[in-house]
Parts: structure tokens; C-alpha cells; sequence
């Protein structure tokens, strides 16, 4: 175990972590200002993956099949919104989990009937391929570092909005009185909208961007939607800053303890039990932060008491 | 007041008993009779037509029934609204898993410190797999139940998001394959490899469960935690603790779904990972939705219509779920209190 790939480990740490904080931020920002607990934010991941798919194999441009997934994810959010979810804001959590657990039965295997049951492949374009030469001689693909780097600028964008726009402002106001800002004139509904497809927008780029690593498949959003609601368990629901937080935690813990624990068992057993042990133990390490999270401080921790 | 049924009484007081069954005759016990007779009249209408598949599908809705009236304790009667029972579900499978994969190729489970042996008794089998289940939840829910409301929700589909992982990672038994058992487990007296004999033991251990679930909602402990799903400051008031009546029931509530999830196994006689996997938590929910929140038998009614539904409209497109998920779409918009709801005319089974 060298220097360097622990570097380079932790890298792809952040840059996953970043990538689950475009989807833990939309849900905490509707769960926040709406009170919806949103299952189908999976499926808008993974539809903001397959239109970028779809546009960049058919254009063989990979910017616009970002610009695509951002369009596409935004409309399939503002549809829903409109014609399932506004309904549910009333409800309790039982009947929105129910519901949005219909959606993704709905989308799951309408993708399937659209595209077919095989994974889509979207590359990486030329110009961010091949890797990069970091300081003290860390080599790393240049695609990934532009994911850290475009995530980074996408969360400072949105705490930039939150905290000093008009539109932050209301949408703060939104999250602790929603009668009082909607007394003073505000159209509430416009802006239910516009949270919840700012949130579908948030997690179909962090498909587009993440189909470009994996593969674009079916039931690709599930997965991340839970580990996003362990981010958002961690950081406390509601704070934007806590899904940040949440999010990298999460992030280096599961991309270094896959990395660590294995190589930190060898010291203790023979080669082919410690990577089964290893993996076994890793696979539980981000459940088990979140349990020990819980542990000192149930409402996460940047949540209010 | 205590009535003596001395000899002279016994027929009176006989009358007054089925004539107050008359009176409490409301539609939902009538639909609950017609219910559990249909699901009894399916298999062995079957059985005389030599049509096994049939008994196997109905044996199936039985199973997911004790599922989803294992969730419904805890969501329908203590509010506990758990999106991870697959954890249960699954951890019974694997408790018949890895039993019978001991018992089958002859080594022991555990050497040290003390000898555990594999089992191929189903009686073995279910009362490993209810007591571990009933640990799981302790754990589980020691844990999440310091929250409440969404982070429950979310917390528990993280828990059993965490056992999926581990037995695709735990290469021992299967890993992401699964295992396989060649024979179903034995019962005394019982060939279980026919399947009405097997269905016959399913649909016992159905009602015996319904009768629990029946016995438990009207016992003290049911009451207080009926109360503190509406109420938790006045039960805390009068001296009940929320946080134990919740765990408890957390307990009661997984032991039977892991009950269930053994039976699956023996039913299928083959356990996977799929069975931890958000869509089972997911479908186990449903069942208990289509039925009806809260309702002692509604699971039982969510879970025929599941697998009446998958069975018609899996025959019509491959693409199925789209309908299911439109049907449920419409049950959760438009028809709350979900089939007994709409058949009893009560949105609600209570408050």
C-alpha cells in the first residue's frame, strides 16, 4: 500500500461523495420545505442518466447529453410534481412513501419498455479522457477529477442561492412558515415547483455524470437513493450544509474502508479469508457510521433538536 | 360478572353468544370469513384438479400475507411506518438457508466453542428463525427507534440496505447466488414436498398468527400501544414508556415477518440476497396497503390481491409492474384505507 494510491483512493472518495451530494441535497431540500419524503428521486437520477445517454450516443455530443439530462430530469420532476406529488404534500409519510414507491415501479420498467432491458453505455468524451499528473506525483483520469471539481462548483452554487438570492430567500422562508410567506404574496405552489425540479435537475446531472463511470442501466437510481438517505440521516434532514457533510463522510468511508479493511485484515489472516472478511465488513461500514451517529446524536448533525 | 354454565343456562347463554356474533356480523368479519375460505377453497379445488401450481401461487399469497401481517403490528397498530422488514424477511430465509445447507453436506455450523449442528426440522428452523428475527429487531430498533417519523423510515431501509450488501459480500453461503436446498425441511408426520401439505402448514401458521395479532391489539399491552401511536405524552403521562411498547412491538412485528420469510425459503428452496432487498421491504408494504392499514386481516386481503394481480397482468405484458404501480398510484390517491376501506365503507380502521 503506497502513498500514492491511498491519494489516490481518497480522491475517488470525494469524488463520490460529491456526486451523493447532488442527490441528497434535492431530497433534503423537499423533504425541508415540503415535508416529502421522495423515493422516486432514484428514478430522476436515472433518468437524468438515460437522456444524457440517449442524446450524447445520438449527437456524439457529451455536452449536450449533460444539458439533456438537466432538461430531461427537470421536466420528468415538474410532471410528477404536478400531477402526483402536489397531492401528497397533506398526506402523511406513510401514503407519500407508497406513492413515490408506485412512481418508481412506474419508471423502472417504463425505461425498461423504452430502452430495453440492457445496460447503455455513455463515454467519456475525448477531451476528459486520459489521466492528469497531480502534485507529488498522484496520477489520476482527468474525468474524475472534473467531476470533483464540477460538483464542488454545483455545491457552492447552490449554498450561493440558498443563502443570497431572492429565491433562497423564499425558499428558507418556505421551510419555516409556509402560510406566512404565502400571506405576503408568494405562489407557493411556483414554488413547490420550482424546489422540486431544482432537486430532479440536482440528481439527473449526477446520473449523466455517474453514467459516464458506470453503466446506464434499469434500477441504477435505487442504490444511490439509499445511500443518500444515509447521507441525509447523518447530516440531519432539512440542512443543506448537513448533506454536504453527510455526503463526503459517506463518500471516503465506503471508497476507502473497500480499499482498507481488506488490506487491514491481511495483517491478522490469510490473504483469501481477510478479502472476504474485508469486503464483508466494508460493504457494512456506512450503515455503521450511520448507527454510531445516531448513537450521540439522533437527529443527525447538523439537524435541529 | 361471572356467568356459571351450569346446565340449565348453558343453551341460553349459548344464544345470547350467536346472537351477538350476529349483531357484530359488520361487513369486515364477513369479508374476513369469505376471505380466508376462498384462500382455503383455491388450493384444494386445485388439488382435486391436479393443477399444483395453483396450490404453489396460493401457498405464496399465504406467505406474504404472515409478511405483511408481521409489518402491519408495527405500521398498522404502533404507527411504525419501516421501510427495511426485507431484513426480517430475508434473515429467516437465511436462518432455513444456512441450516439446512449444514444439514445437508454434513459439517457442523459452528465448531467452537460449542458444536451447532445444521436442521432440516422446519420446527428448528422457525424457531431460529423467529428468535433471531426478534434479536434483529431489538437491535434495529433500539437503534432507530430514537427518531421518528421520516428518519425511521429512511433508517430502517438503510438497515436492511446494510444486510443485502453483507450477504452479497459473504461469500460462504452463495454470496450474490444464492443457496439452494435440494429437499424441503421436514415436519413431523407431514410428506411437505406435496404441495398441500406444505400449503396446509402455511395456512395453519397464517391463522395461528392472525389469532395472535387478534389477541395481542385487544390485550393491555395493544391498547397502550394503540394509545401511544395517538397519543405519546398522555401515555407517558400514565406511566407506559413509548420508546419500550415500540420496541416490543418492533420485535413481535419482525419475529413473524422472518416466520414468514423461512417459509418463502422452503417454498421455493432456494434463498438469495434478493430477499434483503428494498423491493421486497417495498412489496411487503404494498401488501399492507392494498388491504388496508390496521385491520388485523387486511394483509391477508393485500397480499391475495398482489398475487392475483401479479398473476393476471404479469400474463398480459411482461412489463407489469407499470400497471401495479399505476393501480397502487391510484389505491394511495384516491382510495385510502385500500380494499377493505373501500369494501367496508370506513377510510380508516380506527380514530
Amino acid at each position: 500500500m503506497s502513498f500514492t494510491l491511498l491519494a489516490e483512493q481518497t480522491l475517488n472518495g470525494l469524488q463520490f461523495g460529491v456526486m451523493l451530494f447532488l442527490m441528497a441535497a434535492g431530497l433534503t431540500l423537499v423533504f425541508g420545505v415540503m415535508g416529502l419524503i421522495n423515493l422516486a428521486h432514484g428514478s430522476l437520477y436515472m433518468v437524468g442518466a438515460f437522456a444524457a445517454a440517449a442524446v450524447a450516443g445520438a449527437t456524439g455530443s457529451f455536452l449536450l447529453g449533460l444539458v439533456a439530462s438537466l432538461v430531461c430530469a427537470a421536466f420528468a420532476g415538474v410532471l410528477i410534481e404536478v400531477l402526483v406529488i402536489r397531492r401528497l404534500y397533506e398526506r402523511d409519510h406513510l401514503e407519500q412513501v407508497l406513492a413515490t414507491f408506485a412512481l418508481i415501479l412506474i419508471f423502472s420498467e417504463g425505461t425498461r419498455w423504452v430502452f430495453g432491458s440492457f445496460p447503455l453505455f455513455l463515454d467519456t468524451p475525448a477531451w476528459l479522457g486520459g489521466t492528469v499528473t497531480l502534485p507529488f506525483g498522484i496520477v489520476y483520469p482527468v474525468y474524475r477529477l472534473a467531476i470533483i471539481l464540477v460538483g464542488l462548483a454545483v455545491a457552492l452554487g447552490l449554498f450561493w442561492m440558498i443563502a443570497r438570492t431572492r429565491i433562497g430567500i423564499r425558499i428558507r422562508a418556505g421551510e419555516n412558515d409556509r402560510e406566512m410567506i404565502a400571506a405576503l404574496g408568494v405562489n407557493i405552489s411556483l414554488l413547490y415547483t420550482f424546489v422540486f425540479a431544482l432537486g430532479a435537475a440536482l440528481a439527473g446531472f449526477a446520473g449523466a455524470m455517474i453514467g459516464a463511470i458506470q453503466s446506464v442501466q434499469v434500477g441504477m437510481g435505487e442504490p444511490v437513493l439509499i445511500l443518500a438517505f444515509v447521507v441525509i440521516v447523518i447530516g440531519g434532514i432539512g440542512s443543506i450544509k448537513g448533506a454536504f457533510v453527510g455526503a463526503l463522510l459517506v463518500g471516503l468511508t465506503e471508497t476507502l474502508g473497500r480499499f482498507l479493511l481488506p488490506e487491514f485484515f491481511k495483517l491478522l489472516m490469510e490473504p483469501s479469508a481477510a478479502i472476504s472478511v474485508g469486503a464483508s465488513l466494508a460493504s457494512m461500514s456506512i450503515y455503521l457510521l450511520m448507527a454510531a451517529v445516531l448513537l450521540f446524536r439522533p437527529r443527525g448533525l447538523f439537524g435541529s433538536a | 360478572m361471572k356467568i356459571q354454565p351450569d346446565a340449565a343456562q348453558f343453551p341460553l347463554a349459548f344464544k345470547t353468544v350467536v346472537l351477538a356474533g350476529f349483531k357484530a356480523a359488520k361487513p369486515e368479519v364477513l369479508l374476513n370469513a369469505a376471505l380466508m375460505l376462498a384462500l382455503l377453497a383455491v388450493p384444494l379445488w386445485a388439488w382435486f384438479a391436479d393443477e399444483p401450481f395453483l396450490i404453489t401461487l396460493t401457498t405464496r399469497a399465504v406467505i406474504f400475507a404472515i409478511a405483511g401481517v408481521g409489518l402491519n403490528f408495527a405500521l398498522g397498530f404502533g404507527g411504525l411506518v419501516s421501510l427495511g422488514h426485507a431484513a426480517f424477511f430475508g434473515l429467516g430465509g437465511y436462518v432455513m438457508g444456512v441450516l439446512a445447507y449444514h444439514a445437508q453436506t454434513y459439517t457442523a455450523l459452528l465448531d467452537w466453542p460449542f458444536v451447532i449442528e445444521g436442521s432440516r426440522s422446519m420446527l428448528v428452523i422457525w424457531l431460529v428463525a423467529i428468535l433471531l428475527s426478534a434479536l434483529l429487531a431489538l437491535g434495529i430498533g433500539a437503534l432507530s427507534l430514537r427518531t421518528s417519523g421520516v428518519y425511521f423510515i429512511m433508517i430502517t431501509l438503510a438497515f436492511a440496505q446494510m444486510l443485502y450488501y453483507f450477504a452479497i459480500s459473504w461469500p460462504a453461503y452463495g454470496g450474490e447466488d444464492g443457496l439452494s436446498i435440494y429437499v424441503r425441511n421436514s415436519f413431523p408426520g407431514l410428506n411437505t414436498m406435496a404441495p398441500i401439505q406444505f400449503f396446509a402448514i402455511c395456512f395453519v401458521l397464517l391463522i395461528l398468527v392472525l389469532l395472535l395479532v387478534k389477541f395481542l391489539a385487544r390485550s393491555a399491552f395493544g391498547l397502550a400501544l394503540g394509545a401511544a401511536r395517538q397519543n405519546e405524552e398522555r401515555v407517558q403521562a400514565v406511566g407506559q414508556m413509548p420508546y419500550r411498547l415500540y420496541l416490543i412491538a418492533f420485535m413481535i412485528s419482525g419475529s413473524i415477518t422472518g416466520l414468514a420469510g423461512a417459509l418463502f425459503a422452503d417454498l421455493n428452496r432456494f434463498v438469495s440476497p434478493t430477499m434483503f432487498s428494498w423491493q421486497t421491504s417495498g412489496e411487503i408494504m404494498v401488501f399492507v396497503i392494498l388491504g388496508g392499514v390496521g385491520r388485523v386481516f387486511g394483509p391477508v386481503a393485500g397480499a391475495a390481491l398482489f398475487i392475483l394481480l401479479e398473476h393476471s397482468l404479469g400474463g398480459l405484458s411482461d412489463y407489469w409492474h407499470v400497471y401495479l404501480g399505476a393501480i397502487l398510484l391510484g389505491v394511495v390517491l384516491f382510495a385510502r384505507g385500500g380494499l377493505y376501506g373501500m369494501l367496508t365503507g370506513r377510510e380508516a380502521a380506527h380514530d
